[in-house]
């Protein structure tokens, strides 16, 4: 199985690289840049016996360690 | 007798540096503890030292919190064994849960190498009782992550409990915005624990703690440690 994981900053923290992310698009000409955040995406090979199972290890790995809950949020999905 | 361990990461940086300052100023020989170890010696201080570990990988200071050594230093500081975690070791004592709040990338997205000049707010730690509050001390910063970021309820906590140790200032003291080099929330450079005898601060005293080195203003922090050490004995 395979979980793709997502961190993302929480709405209200402060994202400077997110902010110069969004500069440089700017300074390159693409129009219609409004606002960027940016984030994490882990990709997580599993021998889980099934998605429960999964799920169960993957909210744990991202509450120990791929996520510090003070400042981000994760979400993920899990495929075969 | 000061007992002093200073935990060693791969990639520490300043882990002799701490050692040094430690020896010169206390003149009691200190233990290197490597991460990989399952248990501290018996110490009556121990130091997160600076530097990246782990290269900094995922969130500064996230893997050496998870690193075998750390259980035994977060069961000693949890019983009460005074713990220094300086710049990197302040961000491992956040993602340990022994401090609150996470240091961000400096608002600048700049890594910053200068001397700073910060305040005293509380002279009652173990790590600061030979500062006077409000005293004005230089130390160094060398840091690309030391914007300190809580939400407001843990400031709020953080503020009414004395436990702000140290904030950016200017020379004559004032934590104004100018004075604030990485965008950390209300100045705030270094903070303790609920008891006092865990500390952790983004700046080096260690850097700056004899005048051979331009400055001693973190002489005392060790003067501190030493002092509080010896009128628990």
């Amino acid at each position: 199985m395979k979980a793709r994981i997502r961190i993302t900053l929480k709405p209200g923290v402060l994202d400077p690289q997110g902010k110069a992310i969004e500069h440089a698009l700017t300074a390159l000409g693409i129009p219609g840049v409004e606002d960027v955040r940016q984030g994490k995406y882990i990709e997580v090979k599993l021998g889980s016996a099934n998605e429960a199972a999964a799920r169960e290890t993957v909210e744990r790995m991202c509450k120990d360690l791929l996520a510090n809950t003070v400042i981000e949020n994760y979400s993920y999905e899990i495929t075969p | 007798m000061l007992r002093a361990s200073v935990i060693v990461f791969p990639g520490s940086n300043c882990d002799r540096d701490i050692k040094v300052a430690l020896e010169s100023v206390t003149g009691f020989p200190v233990k290197m503890v490597w991460h990989g170890d399952a248990s501290v010696p018996a110490s009556d201080l121990i130091v997160l030292p600076g530097g990246f570990s782990y290269g900094d990988y995922l969130r500064c200071g996230a893997m050496a919190a998870h690193s075998p050594i750390m259980r035994d230093v977060i069961a000693k500081a949890k019983a009460g064994t005074p713990v220094l975690g300086i710049c990197n070791g302040f961000q491992v004592l956040c993602e340990s849960g022994l401090l609150p709040g996470i240091l961000m990338r400096n608002a600048s997205l700049k890594f910053i190498c200068r001397d700073v000049w910060l305040r005293v707010d509380n002279d009652t730690t173990f790590f600061t009782k030979c500062y006077r509050k409000d005293q004005v001390i230089r130390l160094p910063i060398a840091h690309a992550e030391g914007n300190y970021f809580a939400d407001t309820e843990t400031l709020d906590k953080l503020e009414g409990e004395g436990r702000v140790v140290f904030r950016y200032c200017d020379e004559a003291g004032e934590a104004s915005a100018q004075a604030n080099p990485n965008g950390a929330q209300r100045n705030i450079a270094g903070i303790c624990s609920e008891t006092g005898r865990v500390v952790g601060l983004m700046p080096h005293p260690e850097r700056l703690f004899e005048l051979a080195l331009g400055g001693a203003d973190g002489r005392r922090m060790i003067e501190s440690a030493l002092l509080s050490a010896l009128e628990a004995a």
